[in-house]
Order: C-alpha cells, then structure tokens, then sequence
C-alpha cells in the first residue's frame, strides 16, 4: 500500500502505550478517564485498571460525547476520553458541540495512528490529508495541540487539568495492537464506573 | 396545561437537569422550557447518537438526563442503542416527536416511523406513545420512573395527535386534535 506523507501534521510517531501509563501516573484526584473503543481503552486498562475508568466495548465515535456528559453531570471532576483518529472521524460534529458548550473540566486526548488499525490498517483521512489538532481548533477548542514527544504530552496532560478550558491533545503513534482488555461485561463496567466517580454509592456502604 | 407544559413540570419534578437534542418544531415549547430553568442544562447535540451519548454520560455521571428528537432522527440512534444504551443497562430517557402519520405530505418521512417501535422493541427498551392530552401526566411520570429506578432506557413518543404534526409547505397549519 502507498502510504502517503502526511504533510500537515509534524510530529514524532510515539508509542501508544508509554503515553497512556504516562496520563494515567498523572492522575491523583479521581478523574474519570472514558476509554474509546478499541485499543484507547485496552490499553488504558493495561496501564493500570481504576474505579474511575469507563471502557467503551461498542458506540464507535461516542467517547467525547460520553465524556462531555459525565463533565456536565460532574463539573468538579475532571474528564479524560481517550479515543483513536477513526473513531473521532466518525462523529467530528462533537467537537463542535465541546467547543460550543465549552466544559472546563474536559480533556480529549486523540491516538491518531493514521489507519483502523484493528481491522486490517485501512487507511484514515487523518493518515493522509486531516489535521485533527486544526479541526479542533476550528471547532472551538482552542487549546489544541499536537504533542511532540513524551515529554510535550505530559506537560500539555497536566496543564490541561488545571486549565479553565476545554483541552484537546493528540499524539502521532504506532499502529501497535493492545497486549490487553478489560472484562467483556458491559452493565459490571457501567457499574463499576459509577461507584468509582460517586454516582452511586460504594459497595459495602 | 397542554403537553409539552404537564411533560416540563413532571420530568423537572423528577430532577431531571441535563438534556440534549437535535430540535423539532413540535419540540420548540419543551426546548424552550428546559432552557429557561437555571438548574438545567440543555444543548443541542449535531446528531441524535451524539445527544443518546451525552444523555449516557450524564447518567452515568449520577444526573437524571433525557434527550430530545424527531421520529426521522431515530434513523441515527440504532448504534448507540444497542451497544451503548441498551446492553449497558443506562437510563436515558428519550422523547421522540412522531412524524410519517397522520397527514404527513413528506414521503421520506414516512419509513423510519414504520420501524420506530419495532426497532424499540427488538432492543427491548420500553415505549408508549402519548396521544390523549388526558393520559400525559401519567405516562410521562411513570415512563420516566421507569426509567430511572430500573436503570434501562426507555422511549415517550408523541403523536401528531398532540403536537398537530406539521403541515406541507404553503398550507394552512391544522389545528390539534386535542
């Protein structure tokens, strides 16, 4: 397959897994973190499972969505979704409605490794000509960046915590499968989530 | 009270505070409603499966959430139904305006409200339909603590019968039924 250089967007191929163990050693206040279908959420799970997780196993494309809500039911809690370029391609009209309510407790973190790396590594429009860091900002979200290396992510992570805005991060990264996944359980995930951000009680209380 | 005022009062007595939709004519005065009342939060999503997935978050962030759509726009929702509403046992409740019956000049209109409850059904998420302004208060009240009490999503459709449908373009509106 040809692969096309990627013209717009300048940044360092990354490892996807190094990157999410790196967000998730940031975490210390119970954010909630929504994990997109796929490997955003394998391997958010295998950097190191959390009450505060919510893994997506169906709904490609609803991760920001999911996410926003849970900001807008929880404006004291930071929110994370983590979800693939494919994913984000499907359903670009909610970066439009982020940017549009403007939640500062949401934090939307892009692995665009440029295919459906899933199904074969089909290419993405984001592996060829769209620059998702520019279609975020032009959404409304303009504190949209594109992380570098490692280092860049981390710091762009932990300003976004504390930002009054709305974040947008993505990162150029392998197209590497997940080592890993949670439990296929879908109402056990729900469950679980919501006694992790206090939506419902702990169990035993 | 018409519909749309007693269907406002019951899913606001029910603490009900975020609702998302992509709008309807028929939806305006409910909109309007929901918009103008300082706890709640109400917005527009671009797509129904959008707005599903923000209700979602919402009640799985411990906030009774609804979201708001025409019958057409139930075309775009079967994804997020079945594998994120339904099998993650999520109450969202929906409120759906029915058009494709009762007068509708618009063909295109007419295929998706054919499937619309068939589609509820085959995901086993519960539905009625308001059509008697007298029945409202109740099916709205208990539609909605359904819902939220069993924890599955569940659907309020409303009839041209109470809403008066709309009318083909140039023609004079009709009035309700009721």
């Amino acid at each position: 397959m040809q692969t096309l250089e990627r013209v717009d967007v300048r940044s360092n191929v990354l490892d996807r897994m190094t990157l999410t163990e790196r967000l998730v050693s940031l975490l210390h206040n119970g954010e909630a973190v929504i994990g997109g279908i796929g490997n955003s959420n394998f391997d958010l799970f295998g950097a190191g499972d959390r009450p505060e997780n919510f893994y997506m196993l169906g709904s490609m494309g609803m991760a920001v969505p999911i996410g926003l809500g849970v900001a807008m039911a929880q404006p004291q809690r930071q929110v994370i979704v983590l979800e693939g370029d494919g994913s984000l391609l499907m359903n670009l009209g909610s970066l439009a409605t982020v940017g549009m309510v403007a939640p500062p407790n949401l934090t939307i973190v892009i692995w665009d490794n440029g295919c459906y790396q899933m199904t074969g590594g089909q290419q993405t429009p984001s592996g060829a000509t769209t620059d998702l860091v520019q279609v975020a900002a032009a959404s409304g979200i303009a504190n949209s960046h594109w992380a570098q290396d490692e280092a860049q992510f981390e710091r762009l992570m932990q300003e976004s915590l504390w930002s009054p805005r709305p974040s947008f991060i993505a990162a150029r990264i392998e197209a590497k499968p997940s080592q890993s996944h949670p439990e296929f359980d879908p109402v056990i995930l729900k469950d679980r989530f919501m006694r992790g951000i206090g939506a419902k009680p702990r169990y035993g209380c | 009270m018409d519909w749309t005022e007693i269907t406002l009062d019951r899913l606001l007595r029910q603490d009900v505070r975020l609702v998302s939709y992509v709008p309807d004519q028929a939806l305006a005065k409910l909109i309007d409603g929901f918009e103008s009342h300082p706890e709640t939060r109400c917005f527009t999503a671009t797509r129904e499966d959008e707005a599903v997935a923000i209700a979602c978050g919402g009640a799985m962030g411990g906030v009774r959430s609804v979201t708001l759509m025409q019958s057409s726009g139930f075309g775009n929702i079967a994804n997020v139904l079945a594998s994120l509403a339904a099998p993650y046992q999520i109450p969202v409740l929906m409120i759906i305006t029915e058009r494709g019956i009762l007068g509708e000049f618009n063909p295109v209109q007419t295929p998706i409200t054919r499937v619309l409850r068939s589609t509820l059904d085959g995901l086993s998420i519960p539905h009625v339909t308001l059509d008697d302004p007298n029945r409202v208060e109740f099916l709205v009240d208990r539609m909605a603590s359904q819902c939220f009490n069993t924890q599955l999503p569940a659907a309020i459709i409303v009839s041209p019968i109470l809403t008066g449908g709309k009318t083909a373009p140039g023609s004079a509106p009709s009035k309700r039924a009721a």
